[in-house]
Parts: structure tokens; C-alpha cells; sequence
């Protein structure tokens, strides 16, 4: 009998919902254990960083890696999967994207790390003890990986054949995005496993999306009886369908919360922020400065609502560094 | 140093000594006025800052909040949308759907840690180009006070990381 194809699955800086999906792909799952062997997975199984080690290169077909690069062992893995893998996939918001990690993208390190490890309200540190590369104790020494300032995409640290999107994928996205991988013929290097319109074009209330939208404030699902049949725009809901890439069968508008984008922008589009406030910020009915900053005041963080998932890779990729910071030491 | 032009919103700031830096700023006009104003400072031979790389656009709404993003992402110090008094838009609402943007992205971008005086917006008809000389010069001192913007971060500041782990 030949031997089945190898796939592995690793994590980096995520949730773990994105492993939660290949467990969602439910008696399908069965058949995909059928079809491969899966020689790495973290969350689910007992192999060691030493047993990828020990493979040679490229003998994996495909490895699906979650989560964005913060700490340098992230990256250390992403390195090493690269090197063992004949295909690697960016699976999920936060390796596709950055995700809801690379929010950590509008602070910088120092800020991040006194505020987990000194200010939050549960924690004792009297000494402003902070998390450091290598400690020394009575002849014994301990490593942590560093902490990098900035999040990154998996894209932006290795190269990545192919990327599967959503905050998770569901499990129609894996399951089309699989057959793809394993069909024979692979769409170019770099494609999206996903469908490329936005969607609105998919969303159930698509049908009432007036011609002419517009909006005189915008208000958050909490403050609102949300009609389960009307284009949340037009309930004036921020809603990011407009800038974001279809595919998922919008089980956000389908549970009566506006879409958030976690699938990332089309091919078309750079910038899934810049492309959100464009359109929003054109739909406003006002013609008057004070009065169109009134109506924008109804989004209390345009950085964050635009750029839930995407600040890495987003045109800036985070917010501006004090010129201090732009010195070493980078790594803590 | 530019002279203060009435009923403007942006202070003159203090004058700066001469240094090396020179602002990059990237601008888009409209067509229909403000590039028309920049023929005429041309023609009429007025002297302005040469700072000023322009993109000469159908329309300020046309500006699409990428191009600005992108302009800061590849090194400009500050940017510029030049447009039409609100009324007279050849296209009719094209500037303020510009204006609606511009409002946005600039609260936008002060979370992303840029300083409002990097981005502007001007409403600059075909004949002012006393105006447009004014707001070239005035645009210039603004990000020159500012300093260069110095947005991180790039690939070889992640070198300069992988070594020092």
C-alpha cells in the first residue's frame, strides 16, 4: 500500500478555535484521517518539535499553521515547518491577517508588558518583576522566547503557499479549501481558499440594501432592537460586509450581529480598513464639519472596528513607534 | 515663513531653524480646481516650497483613504488633498464624501500614532492660486516642525531583532 500523504497542524500566537475547526468538520474529519496521516499537532497529539526535526526536508505535504508571529519561537517554528513542507497554509484571521492578536499592534512592548505583568487589576507584582529572555537562580538558568514589538502575519515571516480565511474558518471553508489541496490541480501560489466578492453579495439580507444607503449615526448592536430581516447598514449597524471577502455564508448576519471581517478584504482591495471607512464615511447623510464629526463620534474606535483582524497586515502595520523605540534592544 | 492667512484654523508655527530635513509630501488634486489653481501659481510665476509631489485626480473624492495610507506606508512625511468649496463640485457631492473620509481617516490615523498635521484637507478653487501658494508653504512648515515620520516597521529592523535574540 503506498504510503498516505503527511499534513501537520501547529499554533502560534491564537485562540485555538482554529483547531477547534478541523474537529467541527465532524464525520468528515474521519475521512480526511483516512486520506492523510497527520504527523504533527500540538493541540491534539503527542509528537515533539524533535520529531519534525528529525524528518527530512520537504516531507510533509502540507502544513496548516494558526496564529500570528509574536515570540521568537513562533518564529523558529515557522521556519522549520517551512523547511519540512512541501505546501504551508496560513489558516485562519491570524496567521492570514494578524488577527485579534495584532491588535497588540496599536501599543508597543514595554506598554504591553506592564500592563499584563503590572497594572491589571488581578495581579500582585510588587517588584515589577517582567518576563525576561534568560533568568539565572542559584545555578540554574530558564529560557523564554523572546517577545517581539511587533505582531506579524505568518506571510510577512515565511513563505506561505496558501491562505485559508476566517476567525475560524468554518468548516465549509476547510472542507472546499481540502478538496482544492487534495483535487490534483493547485489554484497560482499565494490565492486565498476562498471565494473573491464581498459578503454582501452572499448575505441572506441582501435583498434590502436600499440603492441609495444613508446613514445619519451609527450604533452598536447593544443599543439597538435589531431587525432580523433588514441590511444592518441600514439599521445603521457597522457592518464590514461591504469590505469583506465572502465565503463564510455570513453566520454573523445569520445570528443577527453585524459582520466583523474576519475573512479579510478581496483581492481587489489592499487595505481592508481604508476600504471600510471609505465606504461608511461616504454613505453619511451630513454635508456640515461639525456635524459629520458628530455622526462619526457614533464609532468610538475606527482602528479598532476597521482593523479587527488585519493591523499586520494592514498598509501601516501598526501604530507609530516613539522615535526611542527605534533603537535595539528589540527583543526583551 | 509663510505669512497667516485669515479665518484658518492652523497656527503659523514658531519658525524653525534650517536643517537637513526636507517634508516629503504627497499631494492629490482635483482636476477641476485646485490643480487648476497650481497651473495658475505656475503661470503666474509664483514662488512656492518644491516639497510637493502631485497626483492629479478626477475628483477629491476620488481619493480613495488607501492612497493616503499607502503614501504614508512608502515615506511620506505628510499628504495633501486638494478639492472644490463645497457647492461647487463638478460632480456635485464629490468633495464631501472627501470631507466625510477626511474626518474619519484623520481620527483614524491619530490612533495609528500619525499627527493631524500630517494630513489635510483644502478647498482650492481655479483662480486662488495666491491661496494654494499659502497652503503649499504653510503644509510644508506644519511637517517640518513635525519631523520626518519615521513609520516602522521594515524588514530590516526585524533583522536587527533576529540578531540580538
Amino acid at each position: 500500500m503506498a504510503e498516505k500523504p503527511k499534513v501537520a497542524f501547529y499554533w502560534c500566537a491564537s485562540c485555538g478555535g482554529c483547531d477547534e475547526t478541523v474537529v467541527d468538520l465532524a464525520e468528515a474529519v474521519l475521512d480526511v484521517v483516512a486520506a492523510v496521516d497527520i504527523v504533527f499537532w500540538p493541540v491534539a497529539m503527542d509528537f515533539k518539535r524533535k520529531d519534525v526535526e528529525a524528518m527530512p526536508d520537504d516531507a510533509i505535504l502540507a502544513t496548516f499553521v494558526n496564529g500570528a508571529i509574536r515570540t521568537t519561537e513562533q518564529e523558529e517554528m515557522a521556519h522549520l515547518l517551512r523547511r519540512k513542507s512541501k505546501l504551508l497554509l496560513a489558516f485562519g484571521s491570524c496567521s492570514h491577517l494578524g488577527g485579534i492578536p495584532g491588535l497588540a499592534n496599536l501599543f508597543d512592548r514595554e506598554s504591553i508588558l506592564q500592563a499584563v505583568y503590572c497594572e491589571s487589576p488581578s495581579t500582585v507584582n510588587e517588584e515589577g518583576v517582567l518576563p525576561s529572555v534568560r533568568h539565572n537562580d542559584n545555578g540554574h538558568s530558564v529560557e523564554l522566547p523572546g517577545f517581539y514589538e511587533t505582531v506579524r502575519t505568518l506571510g510577512q515571516v515565511v513563505d506561505v503557499d496558501f491562505y485559508i480565511p476566517g476567525c475560524p474558518p468554518t468548516a465549509r471553508i476547510l472542507r472546499t479549501a481540502l478538496q482544492t489541496l487534495l483535487g490534483g490541480e493547485l489554484p497560482p501560489k499565494g490565492t486565498v481558499l476562498a471565494p473573491d466578492y464581498a459578503l454582501c453579495e452572499e448575505c441572506p439580507r441582501k435583498d434590502s440594501k436600499p440603492v441609495n444607503l444613508s446613514i445619519s449615526q451609527f450604533k452598536r448592536p447593544q443599543e439597538v432592537l435589531i431587525d432580523e430581516e433588514k441590511c444592518l447598514l441600514t439599521q445603521g449597524l457597522l457592518c464590514m460586509g461591504p469590505a469583506t471577502r465572502g465565503g463564510c455564508e455570513a453566520p454573523c448576519v445569520q445570528g443577527n450581529m453585524p459582520c466583523t471581517g474576519c475573512c479579510g478584504p478581496t483581492s481587489r482591495v489592499r487595505d481592508q480598513g481604508g476600504k471600510i471607512l471609505s465606504s461608511l464615511a461616504s454613505l453619511l447623510e451630513s454635508k456640515e464639519e461639525g456635524e459629520i464629526d458628530q455622526a462619526l463620534a457614533t464609532i468610538p474606535d475606527p482602528a479598532g472596528s476597521f482593523y479587527r483582524y488585519g493591523l499586520p497586515s494592514s498598509l501601516l502595520r501598526r501604530r507609530k513607534l516613539p522615535d526611542s523605540n527605534l533603537e535595539p534592544p528589540k527583543v526583551r | 515663513m509663510p505669512d497667516a492667512m485669515p479665518n484658518s484654523s492652523h497656527a503659523v508655527p514658531p519658525r524653525v531653524e534650517p536643517q537637513t530635513f526636507e517634508p516629503r509630501i504627497v499631494a492629490f488634486f482635483c482636476n477641476w480646481c485646485t490643480y487648476l489653481a497650481a497651473d495658475l501659481a505656475g503661470t503666474s510665476r509664483m514662488k512656492y516650497s518644491p516639497n510637493v509631489r502631485v497626483v492629479r485626480v478626477m475628483c477629491s473624492g476620488r481619493v480613495d483613504p488607501q492612497f493616503v495610507l499607502d503614501a504614508f506606508a512608502h515615506g511620506a512625511d505628510g499628504v495633501l488633498i486638494g478639492g472644490c468649496h463645497p457647492g461647487d463640485c463638478h460632480y456635485q457631492e464629490g468633495n464631501y464624501k472627501a470631507l466625510r473620509r477626511y474626518r474619519l481617516l484623520k481620527r483614524m490615523l491619530r490612533q495609528m500614532g500619525i499627527e493631524e498635521d500630517r494630513i489635510r484637507l483644502e478647498w482650492i478653487s481655479a483662480s486662488e492660486a495666491e491661496r494654494f501658494r499659502w497652503v503649499m508653504n504653510d503644509m510644508v512648515e506644519h511637517v517640518r516642525v513635525l519631523g520626518p515620520l519615521r513609520l516602522q516597521p521594515d524588514e530590516e529592523v526585524f533583522a536587527e531583532e533576529e540578531v540580538a535574540v
